[in-house]
C-alpha cells in the first residue's frame, strides 16, 4: 500500500471534529461532541465527536467491545438506569444537550426512540403492544388509537401479517415479526431518532432483507442510527458509516467513501477482514 | 498490507494475481518473439506465437472464472474489491496484447516471402522495443503495487505515440521513393500500428493498477504524441 494516498487525504482530527464543515448542506439532528463515557474507572469511549445527520442512516461498525453499543445507549440515556455509568462532553439533540441532568428522560426517550438486539414484545396483545406505550405519553380516544395502531403496523411493514389477529399475543410471532412488532412499538412514539442495535442479528435472511427495506421507508421521516456487526448490511442501509476502534471514533464518512476508499488503514484493514 | 483473517482468502488472491503475471509473462515474450520473426522474415517463429494465443486466451477465461468466484462468495471491498476489478481488466488487456502480436506475426507469415525493405524494419524495433520495457514496467508496477511507476509507464505512452509517428512518415517515404515497396510497407503501417496500440492496453494497465493502490483514477488527459495518433 502506498502512504501517499493516505497522507494526502485530510487530517483525521479535521473529519472528526467538525464533520459538519465537510457535509454543509447536511443539517444535523444529533451531534456527539468529545464524548467520553466510563463504566466506573473503565473508559470505553474516548472523546467521540459524530454528527448524526438528519434523516439520514447511519451506521456505527467496529469490533466487539468496540463502544459502538454504548455510544448508541448514551444518545437517549439508557445508561442512566445502571448505577456507575457517566458520561463527559456534549450530546446534542436539535442544539439541546441530552445529558443536562435537568433534562427529562422520558420524553427524550419519548424523541429518540430504540430497537434492540432480540426482540422484546411485551406479554400481551399485539394491539396492546403497541398502545401500551403510547397510552404513557399521549390520551387518545379508540378511533385515534385505532389509528395509530395501524399506522404504526404499516409503518413497520407488519400490517397485512398481523391486521386479523390484533389481539393474538405478541408473543406468538415469528422472531422476524416480533421484531418488526417492536419497530411499530418505537415507530408509534412518533419519535424523531431511532436507534437500531443489531436489530437483525437474531433473524432470518428474509426477515432480514424485510427489515433493511423498512430502513429505505424509515429515513424519510426519522434519523437513524443502527450498530451492526455486519457490514454488507451497513453498506446497503446507511448513507453514512463511522468506525470505531477500541472506545475512539477512527472514522466517519459517506459509507460510498468508506467501503471503496477508506482514508485510514484501520478502517481499511477492518472492513477488509484483515484485523487483529 | 497485513494477512485476512481467513486465510484462505489471501491464496485466492495470490493464485489470482499468479495468473496475471503468467500472463503477463506470456504476451511479453508473444511479442518479442512476433517481432523477431518479422524482423527475420521467419514465418516458422511466427507460427509459433499463433499458436500461443489460445494459451492466453484460456487463462483470462480462468481469471474472469476466479474474480466472479470470489466476489460472489467473499463480498470483497476497498482495496480488496479494486484488486479484484483490476485483476480482471488487466488480463482483458494482457489478452489483447497477445492478439496484436498474433496479428504481426500473422502478417509476418503472409509477407516472409516478398520482397523486403530491411531499412524499414528499423523503426518498428524501436517501437518495439519501448512497448515492451513499458509493458515490462506496468507488470512490474502491478507485481508491486506501484502508483508511481504505473504512471511513469502512462505519461511514456507519449514517446510510442511520437515513434509511431516518425515510422509512419519514413514508410511512407520508402512507398513514394519506390511503388514496388507498397505491399511490404503497408504491411508495416499495420504492424506499427499494432505497436502503438499495445501501448494503449500498458497504459490502461498503467491506469488500472493506480486505481489499484489508491482507489482513485489517473486525470482522463494523457499527454499525447505523434500526428497520427488519432488515426
Amino acid at each position: 500500500m502506498n502512504e501517499a494516498f493516505h497522507n494526502e487525504s485530510r487530517p483525521n482530527a479535521e473529519a472528526l471534529g467538525d464533520a459538519s464543515g465537510f457535509f454543509p448542506a447536511l443539517p444535523e439532528k444529533m451531534s456527539v461532541r468529545n464524548l467520553d463515557f466510563f463504566y466506573g474507572d473503565h473508559r470505553a469511549l474516548k472523546s467521540v465527536s459524530v454528527p448524526l445527520f438528519d434523516r439520514k442512516v447511519t451506521a456505527f461498525i467496529g469490533p466487539s467491545g468496540c463502544g459502538k453499543s454504548t455510544l448508541l445507549r448514551v444518545l437517549n440515556r439508557m445508561y442512566d438506569l445502571y448505577p456507575g455509568q457517566r458520561a463527559v462532553g456534549n450530546v446534542l439533540l436539535d442544539g439541546e444537550n441530552v445529558l443536562d441532568p435537568k433534562l427529562d428522560v422520558n420524553a427524550l426517550r419519548a424523541r429518540v426512540g430504540m430497537v434492540f438486539q432480540k426482540p422484546t414484545p411485551f406479554p400481551m396483545t399485539i394491539y396492546e403492544n403497541i398502545a401500551f406505550g403510547v397510552r404513557l405519553y399521549e390520551k387518545l380516544g379508540k378511533a385515534d388509537m385505532d389509528e395509530r395502531v395501524e399506522k404504526a403496523l404499516r409503518g413497520a411493514a407488519i400490517w397485512d401479517e398481523v391486521k386479523d389477529k390484533l389481539n393474538a399475543s405478541g408473543l406468538s410471532l415469528s422472531g422476524g415479526q416480533q421484531q418488526r412488532l417492536c419497530i411499530a412499538r418505537t415507530v408509534a412514539i412518533q419519535p424523531e431518532v431511532i436507534l437500531f442495535d443489531e436489530p437483525c442479528s437474531a433473524l432470518d435472511p428474509i426477515s432480514t432483507a424485510k427489515i433493511e427495506e423498512l430502513f429505505d421507508e424509515l429515513r424519510s421521516e426519522y434519523t437513524i442510527a443502527i450498530v451492526t456487526h455486519n457490514m454488507q448490511q451497513a453498506v446497503r442501509v446507511s448513507q453514512y458509516t463511522a468506525f470505531m476502534y477500541l472506545g475512539e471514533m477512527v472514522e466517519f464518512g459517506e459509507t460510498d467513501q468508506i467501503f471503496q476508499t477508506p482514508r485510514e488503514i484501520r478502517t481499511q484493514d477492518y472492513i477488509t477482514g484483515r484485523f487483529g | 498490507m497485513a494477512e485476512h483473517t481467513v486465510k484462505s482468502f489471501d491464496a485466492e488472491l495470490e493464485l489470482l494475481g499468479r495468473h496475471i503475471s503468467e500472463m503477463g509473462g506470456i504476451a511479453e515474450k508473444m511479442l518479442a518473439d512476433a517481432m523477431d520473426a518479422l524482423a527475420n522474415m521467419n514465418a516458422e517463429l511466427a507460427q509459433q506465437v499463433i499458436a500461443v494465443d489460445p494459451r492466453l486466451d484460456a487463462l483470462q477465461r480462468t481469471v474472469e472464472e476466479e474474480t466472479v468466484s470470489i466476489i460472489a462468495r467473499r463480498q470483497p471491498v476497498a482495496v480488496d474489491l479494486r484488486e479484484i476489478v483490476g485483476a480482471l481488466r488487466i488480463s482483458s488487456d494482457l489478452e489483447r496484447v497477445g492478439d496484436l502480436a498474433k496479428n504481426i506475426a500473422k502478417r509476418t507469415v503472409k509477407i516472409a516471402g516478398e520482397g523486403r525493405v530491411p531499412r524499414a524494419i528499423g523503426g518498428l524495433r524501436g517501437m518495439h522495443d519501448l512497448a515492451v520495457v513499458q509493458l515490462n514496467d506496468v507488470l512490474d508496477a502491478y507485481a508491486q503495487r506501484d502508483a508511481e511507476r504505473a504512471k511513469t509507464v502512462w505519461v511514456r505512452d507519449a514517446e510510442l505515440d511520437a515513434l509511431e509517428d516518425a515510422v509512419f512518415r519514413e514508410l511512407l517515404t520508402y512507398m513514394m521513393e519506390d511503388p514496388r515497396n507498397i505491399t511490404f510497407c503497408t504491411h508495416l503501417l499495420f504492424c506499427s500500428k499494432n505497436l502503438e496500440r499495445v501501448g494503449d492496453h500498458t497504459t490502461n494497465i498503467a491506469e488500472t493498477v493506480y486505481y489499484i493502490v489508491g482507489g482513485r483514477p489517473l486525470p482522463t488527459d494523457r499527454p499525447r504524441g505523434g500526428a497520427t495518433a488519432a488515426a
